[in-house]
């Protein structure tokens, strides 16, 4: 069984190729297929974000046995502008690109756990964990 | 990959076959835009069956796409979104405001034939 995988990010069509990655490895992880769904859909808004924000980054998908809840952590980064204020990055309509706004909150509240780290013009990396059932 | 568009009657049918990019999806809100003007389109149905993520850019684009085949006279429906993907979608917050949704073609058909009715094209009394 896979552990780890790594998906470089460089163009839009790489945001399909990580969501399905995370997809099949979740799914190896016995997920359920409404769990696949929100995992799938939140790693193509993290991946959308290093895209449109950063031009180029690195998904890492992997199993996390440790902790107090097995599941799949996604980790998100780029050494891209970084974001200037992170709580409002986190505030359901708000965004720089001309998007919804939904992607970050959204992906937080789909995520069981979330962390972001981001600093200007140092990048941004986004730790998400879902738990298996 | 780019998306075949059916042309049924007064309608054009797109069908999505498999995971689109970013780009795939801007080429077919494009391309039905487009040919709902050359064709004299009264409908556009767009079959979602086979996408197994709707996130908030294909979400904004499928929205944009029925606003702006409205503003071109026609009337759009978006067929098949998938029950994952509903729970998915109402969980980010992506309610597609403003879009008629159906369960499969038939429901579309039927929908587009109520909303597209034109007067004048009644059939004619015996």
């Amino acid at each position: 069984m896979i552990n780890q995988l790594r998906v470089p990010v460089n163009s839009d069509s790489d945001i399909v190729i990580a969501r399905q990655k995370g997809r099949a490895l979740a799914e190896q992880l016995g997920f359920s297929s409404s769990q696949l769904t929100l995992i799938a859909t939140a790693i193509s808004e993290l991946t959308r974000n290093i895209v449109y924000y950063a031009k180029c980054g690195e998904v890492i998908l992997q199993r996390d046995d440790n902790g107090a809840r097995p599941g799949i952590v996604v980790i998100a980064r780029d050494e891209g502008p970084g974001i200037e204020d992170i709580e409002r990055a986190l505030q359901k309509g708000y965004s720089t690109s001309g998007g919804l706004g939904l992607g970050l909150p959204g992906v937080r509240r789909i995520m069981d756990e979330f962390q972001i780290d981001s600093a200007l013009g140092r990048g941004t990396t986004v730790r998400v964990k879902k738990w298996k059932l | 990959m780019a998306v075949p568009i059916l042309k049924q009657g007064q309608y054009l049918i797109a069908t999505i076959q498999s995971a689109l990019s970013d780009v795939d999806l801007t080429h077919l809100q494009d391309a039905l835009v487009g040919q709902v003007g050359k064709l004299r389109s009264r409908g556009v149905i767009v079959d979602v069956t086979a996408l197994d993520v709707m996130d908030s850019y294909a979400s904004r684009t499928l929205r944009d796409l029925a606003h702006m085949i409205r503003l071109r006279g026609a009337e759009t429906v978006i067929v098949g979104i998938q029950p994952e993907v509903a729970f998915s979608m109402v969980q980010l917050g992506l309610t597609l405001e403003g879009v008629s949704t159906a369960l499969d073609l038939e429901e579309a058909l039927l929908h587009l034939g109520q909303k597209t009715k034109r007067p004048q094209q009644r059939d004619k009394p015996s």
